[in-house]
């Protein structure tokens, strides 16, 4: 805590207090085509609690097509996924209710602010907060005054902060991030880094694409894409 | 039990549906010509003038066809495109792009023949008459499918996403034609109505019903040929394409 | 049960609440239907007796004109957003939700219509009698306008020219509700019950509220694949 006010989000080093059960992914055989392009032919990976999983491939190799794969926004041509071994497709639930997206949108409206953003998604992905927890996780991440404000009032960097709050209170053990360092300045990227380090520890799971090289401690993987085809 | 539905997967697979129609187009053309002339020879030199419409009443041998013709290809355009879309069989979507613009062609012939044959019987070529006024909510049911597919580039998504709309058309359609009879009959009273033939002659039935089949033939025809060479562009980086096209070349 | 209800209540105060912010964008959907029905009389001729024979079906058409002008934005903006991402991640099912989203969109602008129509019924010369028929029917008929629009919404998310290509799909569908509509106004006009009408209309109602919402939760899952 002594080196909170150089680094907001600081107490996130601390340990999440519960976590989660461990969960394990597998993807078995994914086919997909996009715009008549095979993009992957037979992806086979899973992963299990508390590893981080980075995507990584060229441009248009399909690395943010796989992530809305996992997400259960695209429909693969074939393949199975599983969570805890259940096909995904037939739990009661989807896939949402494990995983927490962020996608290249922030998904913020403009017109409400951060609290109300954040206050409506978590009530919507059934996992409702205390105004008291949501205002101190936004100070937590440097958005204390702002807390108020319609979002269209805040930078970009402060908006990503606001997904970012959203990210952290959904509670979910299955991060899928687009990117999630692109367009951050140095401060929200050691704030994200600690983040992702939490969830790890917490027996989270992760799965990102990224071009930047951030250093996170825990078990890590690397999928590359468009080698095969 | 698994032996029909490995038949029928063999038949909706791309390249045995294309190597299949490729051999049966030529027929479904043939008869279609033969039935055509045979109709049209019934219909204008055997059977006899009306004794009420005199000649005019012989627009009725396209125009009836077409209209039935019209309603019967968007339900199945619209089965089709359910199967397509429940069951991601590639060959039900190309069909149900094929069947749009035959469906339509034959709802503007309906609307056509039926304005010509509006001007002698009733003075004037358009009435909103029921079925006329069905009909044309039909074509512009078509329209909009066609519209649908085409502004979605993405050829997948753009054949579910009419697959939709095909469906929510065709839960309607019963609808649509049933208000506006009802439309109809609190507006008009009893109206006329273009095919009101209490008692046809049988050479007038037999004539109907050879344009009938005519009708049916060309549309399996052309829509095949259509979801041929649309199969053809969908699947052109597919092995079985490169094999038939190589061999022709 | 009750996180769904709380996740529908939260989806429903969301909408509302930026419909509040973004009062324009209703008003000028108000504004646009008050605009149309002023025009027919300096198209047509200022004859009461031709206006009030008019009225039931120029009231209709511009409700329906103007539902579909405010429809582009139902999905559009959560589209652009990412929050319709969002959406189809929550765990609730997806009719619910968008059953939720129509509901506010119709509370801004469908119910908005039925409150001010008897202003422009006076204008066109409807009596007292027709005019309540002409709420009861707007009532039932524009959640119908706005359910069967929604698919149009969703099917034409992220095209080109999307708000001339809803009018094209979804016009013709509006077919049954217009007619039934319109008509329990005239039947009272010409002296019979309105009732078989609104009761049709209802009818509809229900058939729409039950099918629409599975129909544009297959449309927005299609068009973010």
């Amino acid at each position: 805590m002594s080196d909170a006010a150089a680094v907001p989000g600081g107490a996130l080093d601390a340990p999440i207090p519960q976590p989660f059960p461990a969960h394990c992914l597998a993807v078995d055989g994914l086919v997909l085509e996009r715009g008549e392009r095979l993009l992957f032919n037979g992806l086979t990976f899973s992963l299990e609690a508390g590893e981080l999983l980075q995507v990584a491939g060229r441009n248009g190799a399909g690395k943010t097509s796989l992530l809305r794969v996992l997400c259960g926004l695209t429909r693969p041509m074939e393949g199975e996924m599983t969570w805890n071994g259940v096909p995904v497709r037939r739990l009661d639930d989807g896939p949402g209710g494990h995983l927490a997206y962020l996608g290249h949108h922030n998904a913020l409206k403009d017109e409400l602010s951060a609290e109300e953003n954040i206050q409506s998604q978590c009530r919507l992905h059934g996992c409702p907060q205390a105004p008291e927890v949501v205002f101190s996780m936004l100070e937590e991440l440097g958005l204390g005054g702002h807390a108020d404000l319609p979002v269209k009032l805040l930078s970009q960097g402060q908006k990503r902060r606001v997904a970012l709050a959203r990210l952290l209170l959904l509670r979910r053990p299955l991060w899928i991030l687009d990117e999630p360092f692109a367009a951050l300045d140095v401060q929200v990227i050691e704030v994200l880094r600690q983040a992702l380090e939490a969830h790890l520890a917490a027996r989270g799971m992760i799965i990102l694409t990224t071009h930047q090289a951030v250093p996170v401690r825990g078990t890590q993987r690397t999928l590359t894409l468009g080698t095969g085809a | 039990m698994a032996q029909p539905r490995v038949q029928w997967f063999k038949f909706s697979s791309p390249p045995n549906f294309y190597d299949l129609s490729g051999r049966l187009i030529p027929w479904f053309g043939g008869l279609a010509a033969i039935l055509c002339v045979a109709g049209l020879y019934v219909g204008f030199v055997v059977a006899p003038p009306d004794y009420q419409q005199g000649d005019s009443y012989r627009i009725m041998f396209i125009h009836v066809p077409a209209a039935w013709m019209s309603m019967f290809l968007y339900v199945l355009m619209a089965v089709y495109a359910a199967i397509g879309l429940i069951w991601r069989v590639k060959t039900a979507e190309v069909m149900a792009k094929a069947i749009a613009p035959t469906g339509a062609l034959f709802a503007f012939l309906c609307l056509w023949t039926g304005a010509l044959w509006g001007k002698p019987t009733w003075g004037t070529y358009w009435v909103w008459d029921a079925r006329l006024t069905s009909q044309l909510i039909l074509l512009f049911l078509y329209l909009g499918y066609m519209a649908l597919h085409g502004a979605i580039e993405d050829r997948q998504r753009a054949a579910n996403a009419s697959a939709v709309l095909a469906l929510a058309g065709v839960v309607n359609v019963p609808i649509i034609y049933f208000s506006v009879v009802w439309w109809n009959t609190l507006h008009q009273g009893a109206s006329i109505t273009v095919t009101s033939a209490p008692t046809m002659e049988t050479v007038m039935f037999v004539a109907l019903m050879l344009m009938t089949f005519a009708c049916w033939m060309y549309a399996i025809a052309v829509v095949l040929w259509r979801a041929r060479l649309e199969l053809l562009e969908r699947e052109r980086r597919a092995k079985w394409v490169l094999e038939r096209m190589g061999g022709k070349a | 049960m009750s996180a769904l209800l709380r996740a529908l209540m939260a989806l429903l105060r969301r909408d509302l609440l930026l419909a509040m912010r973004r009062r324009q964008d209703a008003l000028v959907v108000l504004g646009f239907f008050v605009v149309v029905v002023s025009l027919f009389p300096l198209g047509v001729g200022p004859d009461p007796q031709l206006l009030r024979s008019m009225a039931p079906g120029v009231l209709w058409v511009s409700a329906l004109l103007a539902t579909m002008l405010s429809l582009e934005r139902l999905f559009a903006d959560d589209f652009r957003d990412g929050s319709l991402e969002q959406l189809l991640l929550t765990p609730q099912p997806l009719p619910l939700l968008v059953l939720m989203k129509i509901l506010a969109h119709w509370l801004v602008t469908g119910l908005p219509l039925v409150l001010i129509s008897p202003l422009l019924g006076m204008q066109l010369n409807l009596d007292g009698t027709e005019i309540a028929v002409l709420m009861m029917a707007l009532l039932l008929g524009t959640p119908i306008l706005s359910l069967v629009g929604a698919i149009g919404a969703g099917l034409t998310l992220g095209l080109r020219g999307g708000g001339v290509l809803i009018s094209l799909l979804i016009l013709p569908l509006y077919v049954p509700a217009l007619i039934m509509g319109a008509g329990a106004v005239d039947a009272v006009m010409y002296g019979s019950s309105p009732d078989a009408h609104l009761s049709l209309l209802a009818a509809l109602l229900i058939f729409t509220l039950l099918l629409a919402p599975w129909a544009i939760a297959a449309a927005l899952r299609i068009m973010l694949d």
